[in-house]
C-alpha cells in the first residue's frame, strides 16, 4: 500500500497533459509527417460475401498520375503464412483476417484494394474510381435467423471464462417457485466510434527501420504484430501511441490500417500514412448483436430460487469471438440453482470486438431488466429485491471477494437520488405531458491485475521520470502515474515527467479491461519502493548513518531526504547520497503481476448502483434521461477528477446504448446502412442532463498492490437496464430490445419476437 | 500540394491564420480542414468525420464557428481564421482552454479543440444564457468520451466570468 501521508494520490489533480490537448499541441497518429509522405486509401467491398472477379484500376490511373501504387490480392507483397503470426495478444481463436490475402470477401466493407498516392485527396479520389466486379453469394447477417445454428465455441478465448457448470436444480426450482418471470432480450450491433479516425503513419528510416504512429491501445501489441507478420526484427520497429483519441476497445487488436500502411512503406521504401474515413471504421469491429433469455424464480420473500441465463451471440465466419455475458448472472445475487449457457452463431460479418465492458454491458442489460420484472411480479421495490439477494462471495467460482461495498452503493446512491420518494406503480408520476419513471440496476465488472513493468528515475535535483509502455486513451493514465510517483518520492506532480505510449518502454499489456491504473500504477509504486531501497543501501554504506539499522519499511522520502518515518531527525539528503556514490540519478524498475495463490481463494470485482430518471412524452414517445446517479465501489480512487470522468463517460455511452445506438444492417445485402455519425447517433450535448457520480468508501488490499480496482468499464454496467426499467416505471411499457427508440415505445408492450416476426 | 491533373490549376488564396498572413496556391477541391492539417501542419484542428457531422474540425472564421471540413479553402479568400493553436499556448491558455482543463472537460482530447473553438464562438454569439441553451447550442460537437457535463460546466464558468467582468 501507499503509505505516505503527504497526499498526491487521492487529490483531484487536473489532467497533466490537459494543456497540450486543450491547445491542439498533442499529436495523434495521423498528425506526424515528413516531406514526401505518401497517403493511402482503401477501397471497401460493396458486397458482404462472395468473390472478387476483377479489379479495374485503369480509370484511376489515367485520372490520377499521382498514384504511386495500387495493391490488391493479385499483387500484395508476401506476409506471414501461419495463423499464429497474425494473432495478437487479444485475438480470439480462429483464422485472423488478412487484408488483401485472396479473392474472398468475408464482410461488408472489407478492403479489396489499397491506393497509395502523393496526396490524401489523390489517394481518396483514385480509390473512388477503382471498379470491382464481384461474384455475390447470399449473405447471412441476421442473428435472429441463425439462432438454431448456435454452437459452443470449441476453443476458448484467452482470458474469457466460459460459463460455470450448472449448480443445484434450476429447472425444478423454477417450476416449483412462488413467483417466476422469463423473457427474451435483444441487443443490436453497436460501433465504438472514437472521435479520432483510425490511422497509422509509418516513417521509413534510412536504415529501413520503421517509426510507426498507430492508433492502438497497446504499442507493444501492435509492434509484435508488425514484426510477426512482416518478419521484422524487434529493434527495427518502434510503435508510438502517445496520444490516442479514444478507442473503447476498438484499438485492442491491430487494425488493417496498420497492416496496409506498413506493407506499403516496406514495399515502396517510403513513409506512408493511412487515415481511415469514418465510414471505413464501421467495417472494423463492434459490440455484437445478442439474443438473451433470462428466467428467474423467487420465494415469497423475494429470495431467488432459480437463475437461468442463455445467450446466443453473433460472431464472424472466421473467428470465434467470445465475451463473458452470462456468468454475471451466477454471481450478482445469491442463488443455489443456476444454469448459465452461452453460444455463438456465425454471420457474414467482420469479427465483433471488445467494446466498453464487453459482455457485462450486454449481459447485465438482460439480467437487470429481468430483476426489475421480477420485482413487480413479487410486489417488491426493485432496490429491496436486490438487497434481499445480496451475496458476499462468488458462487460461480466458490471464492471469497477481495471487497464488495455494493450495499453502500445502494444506500448512498438511493439517498442521493431520493429513491424513497418513488411511487411503486408504473405511470404514477407525471409532470405536464411527460410521464416520469425511476429505475435502477446493479453494475459489476471484474477487477483485474495484469503483468506490468515501469521504470522510475529520480534525479539529485528532485526531477522524476516515469516510463512504461502503458497507454492513455483518455483514461487519465499520465496523471495517475505522475501522482503515484510524486507521492512515493515526495515531489510535486509538476516535477514528474511521464513517458508512456511507446513500444520500447518497459513492458505493459494492452490498455483495456479497466486494469491499467491497478497494473501500471502498482508497477510505478514498486519502482519507487526500489528507489527507496537503493537509497537506503547507499545510506547504510556509511557506518555512522542515522539510518544504519533501518529497514526499507521504516524509512520514507521527505523533502529530498531519506529519513526514519518515526524520527524526522534521522535523515540524510538524497543529493548527498547520490553525490557520495558518484551518481546524478537513480533509476529502478518495478514489476507486478497477478498473485496466483491469492487468486485461488479470492475473486475481485468492482460494483455500482445506477439510478435513472426518465421523462417520456406521452404522445410522442420521446425519452429524456434527466437524472442519473451512479454510485461506484472501486477500491482506492487515485484522482477523483479523472475517476469521475471515467464514470461519466461510461454512463453517457450507456445512455447511447439504451436509447440511440444501433448499426443497421440491410439483411438482404448484408451491408451496414448508417455508416456515419449523422445516422448512427451517439449521445450529443443535448441528450445529456445531470449525472451525479459518487464513489463509496471501499478498502481493498488484495485487488492490486495499491488498492485500486479500475474504472473504465463499471460506469456503463447496468445503465441500459436502469433506463429500460425507468421507462417501464414511467409508461408501463417493457422494452426488451435495445436501443429503446420512439417507434418501440409507441408500438407498446410487444415482445421483440413479435417485432422480429 | 496534390498533383492536379494538368487541366486544373491551383488557385491563389490569401488567408490570415492566427494573425499571420499566408499567401497560398491551393487546389480548388482542398478543404479548409485539409489545408490546415496537411499543408500548414496546424493539426490541432481535428478530422473526425469529414462530413460536418461531428464538429471536431470547428474553427473560427471571422469570429464565427464553422466546420472546416465543409468549407473549401478557396471559399475563404481574405478571411481571418482562428484555430485552436491561435487561441492560446500550453503556457498561456485562453480562458476557455483553462476552464476545459480545470473542469476536466476533456478525456482523449480529440474533440477538444473543436469543442473549445465552438464554445468560444458560442460565447461571442451572445445568445447562450442557460445551461439548457449551452447544451443545445453545443450539440454540433460530439464527444465520445462523454465529457458533456464537464464541458457544459466549463462553458458556463467562462460565461459567468464574462458576465461578472462586464458588470464590474
Amino acid at each position: 500500500m501507499l503509505t505516505n501521508e503527504r497526499r498526491q494520490v487521492g487529490r483531484a489533480v487536473p489532467r497533466i497533459e490537459g494543456p497540450l490537448k486543450a491547445t491542439g499541441r498533442a499529436a495523434y497518429a495521423a498528425e506526424h509527417s515528413e516531406p514526401g509522405l505518401l497517403h493511402g486509401a482503401a477501397v471497401p467491398a460493396t458486397i458482404a460475401r462472395g468473390r472478387i472477379l476483377e479489379i479495374d484500376s485503369r480509370a484511376a490511373k489515367v485520372a490520377f498520375p499521382g498514384i504511386v501504387a495500387i495493391y490488391t490480392h493479385e499483387n500484395r507483397p508476401d506476409a506471414a503464412w501461419l495463423d499464429r503470426s497474425w494473432q495478437d495478444d487479444t485475438a480470439p481463436p480462429g483464422h485472423t483476417y488478412r487484408p488483401l490475402q485472396n479473392d474472398r470477401v468475408l464482410f461488408d466493407g472489407q478492403p479489396v484494394a489499397f491506393v497509395v498516392a502523393d496526396s490524401f485527396e489523390n489517394a481518396r479520389d483514385a480509390a473512388a474510381l477503382i471498379k470491382v466486379i464481384y461474384e455475390r453469394d447470399v449473405p447471412e447477417t441476421d442473428l435472429s435467423a441463425k439462432l438454431a445454428e448456435r454452437y459452443e465455441p470449441p476453443k476458448k478465448r484467452n482470458g474469457i471464462s466460459p460459463p460455470p457448470e450448472p449448480r443445484g436444480k434450476p429447472e425444478q426450482a423454477f417450476d416449483e417457485a412462488h413467483v417466476t418471470i422469463s423473457a427474451d432480450y435483444f441487443i443490436e450491433n453497436e460501433h465504438h466510434n472514437p472521435m479520432e479516425l483510425f490511422a497509422t503513419t509509418v516513417l521509413y528510416g534510412e536504415d529501413g527501420s520503421l517509426t510507426v504512429y498507430d492508433k492502438t491501445q497497446g504499442s507493444q501489441n501492435a509492434q509484435k504484430f508488425v514484426c510477426n507478420v512482416f518478419s521484422l526484427k524487434q529493434d527495427k520497429v518502434t510503435v508510438i501511441n502517445a496520444y490516442v483519441g479514444g478507442a473503447f476497445g476498438s484499438g485492442l487488436r491491430p487494425r488493417h490500417q496498420l497492416f496496409l500502411a506498413v506493407m506499403a512503406s516496406l514495399d515502396l521504401k517510403r513513409s506512408v500514412r493511412f487515415e481511415m474515413s469514418r465510414r471505413d471504421m464501421f467495417y472494423l469491429s463492434y459490440r455484437p448483436a445478442m439474443h438473451q433469455t433470462v428466467s428467474l424464480a423467487a420465494d415469497a420473500e423475494g429470495r431467488l430460487t432459480a437463475v437461468m441465463h442463455d445467450t446466443v451471440q453473433a460472431t464472424s465466419r472466421y473467428e470465434d469471438y467470445q465475451e463473458v455475458v452470462v456468468n454475471w448472472s451466477g454471481l450478482a445475487y445469491r442463488c443455489d440453482n443456476v444454469k448459465l449457457t452461452y453460444g455463438l452463431a456465425k454471420l457474414d460479418a467482420a469479427t465483433p470486438g471488445d467494446m466498453r465492458a464487453p459482455g457485462a454491458a450486454s449481459g447485465l442489460f438482460a439480467l437487470e431488466s429481468a430483476m426489475d420484472e421480477l420485482s413487480y411480479a413479487a410486489g417488491l421495490d426493485p432496490l429491496e429485491l436486490r438487497r434481499r439477494n445480496f451475496v458476499h462471495f462468488d458462487q460461480n467460482e466458490n471464492k471469497q471477494l477481495t471487497s464488495k461495498a455494493l450495499r453502500a452503493c445502494y444506500r448512498e446512491g438511493a439517498a442521493r437520488f431520493g429513491w424513497e420518494r418513488r411511487k411503486p406503480a408504473p405511470r404514477a408520476m407525471r409532470e405536464g405531458h411527460e410521464l416520469i419513471g425511476w429505475g435502477m440496476a446493479t453494475g459489476i465488472w471484474e477487477a483485474q491485475l495484469q503483468s506490468a513493468k515501469a521504470r522510475v528515475r529520480l534525479s539529485a535535483n528532485g526531477q522524476v521520470i516515469v516510463q512504461a509502455a502503458a497507454s492513455d486513451i483518455g483514461t487519465g493514465t499520465y496523471t495517475i502515474l505522475a501522482q503515484i510517483a510524486a507521492e512515493a518520492l515526495d515531489v510535486l506532480v509538476e516535477e514528474v515527467s511521464v513517458q508512456i505510449g511507446q513500444s520500447d518502454l518497459p513492458e505493459t499489456s494492452v490498455e483495456g479491461g479497466s486494469w491499467t491504473a491497478a497494473s501500471s500504477g502498482s508497477a510505478v509504486d514498486a519502482a519507487c519502493l526500489a528507489i527507496r531501497q537503493r537509497l537506503l543501501d547507499l545510506a547504510q554504506k556509511d557506518k555512522a548513518s542515522p539510518l544504519k539499522e533501518a529497514t526499507v519499511e521504516e524509512v520514507v522520502i521527505r523533502g529530498g531526504h531519506l529519513r526514519l518515518d518515526v524520527d524526522p531527525k534521522a535523515s540524510v539528503a538524497i543529493s548527498e547520497l547520490m553525490a557520495r556514490a558518484g551518481e546524478t540519478a537513480i533509476e529502478e524498475e518495478g514489476e507486478v503481476g497477478p498473485d496466483a495463490k491469492q487468486m485461488k481463494k479470492f475473486a475481485s470485482y468492482t460494483h455500482s448502483a445506477c439510478f435513472v430518471e426518465v421523462r417520456v412524452d406521452e404522445e410522442l414517445g420521446l425519452v429524456r434521461v434527466t437524472r442519473v446517479v451512479s454510485a461506484v465501489a472501486a477500491g482506492r480512487i487515485l484522482n477523483p477528477k479523472t475517476a469521475r470522468s471515467q464514470i461519466l463517460g461510461g454512463v453517457v455511452m450507456g445512455l447511447g446504448m439504451s436509447l440511440h445506438e444501433e448499426s443497421m444492417i440491410d439483411h438482404r445485402s448484408g451491408r451496414i446502412m448508417n455508416h456515419n455519425l449523422a445516422e448512427y447517433h451517439v449521445p450529443a450535448h443535448a441528450d445529456i442532463h445531470d449525472i451525479d457520480v459518487h464513489f463509496v468508501q471501499e478498502f481493498d488490499n488484495k485487488a492490486s498492490p495499491i488498492g485500486v480496482k479500475g474504472l473504465g468499464e463499471i460506469g456503463i454496467c447496468g445503465v441500459a437496464a436502469a433506463v429500460a426499467n425507468a421507462i417501464f416505471h414511467a409508461t408501463g411499457i417493457r422494452i426488451r430490445h435495445l436501443p429503446i427508440t420512439i417507434d418501440k415505445i409507441l408500438a407498446g408492450d410487444k415482445t421483440p419476437t413479435d417485432r422480429a416476426a | 500540394m496534390p498533383s492536379a491533373p494538368p487541366s486544373l490549376q491551383t488557385v491563389p488564396v490569401t488567408l490570415h491564420i492566427n494573425g499571420k498572413r499566408h499567401d497560398l496556391d491551393v487546389a480548388p477541391w482542398t478543404t479548409l480542414l485539409d489545408l490546415l492539417r496537411e499543408e500548414l501542419k496546424l493539426t490541432g484542428t481535428k478530422k473526425g468525420c469529414d462530413h460536418g457531422q461531428c464538429g471536431a474540425c470547428t474553427v473560427l472564421v471571422d469570429g464565427v464557428r464553422i466546420n472546416s471540413c465543409l468549407s473549401l479553402a478557396v471559399m475563404r479568400n481574405g478571411a481571418e481564421i482562428t484555430t485552436i493553436e491561435g487561441l492560446g499556448t500550453p503556457e498561456r491558455m485562453h480562458p476557455m482552454q483553462r476552464a476545459f482543463v480545470e473542469h476536466d472537460a476533456l478525456q482523449c482530447g480529440y474533440c477538444t479543440p473543436g469543442q473549445i473553438c465552438s464554445a468560444v464562438g458560442l460565447v461571442a454569439e451572445g445568445h447562450a444564457e442557460s445551461r439548457a441553451e449551452i447544451r443545445e447550442l453545443m450539440s454540433g460537437n460530439l464527444c465520445r468520451c462523454g465529457a458533456y457535463t464537464n464541458i457544459a460546466d466549463a462553458v458556463e464558468d467562462v460565461l459567468n466570468q464574462q458576465q461578472k467582468a462586464a458588470a464590474e
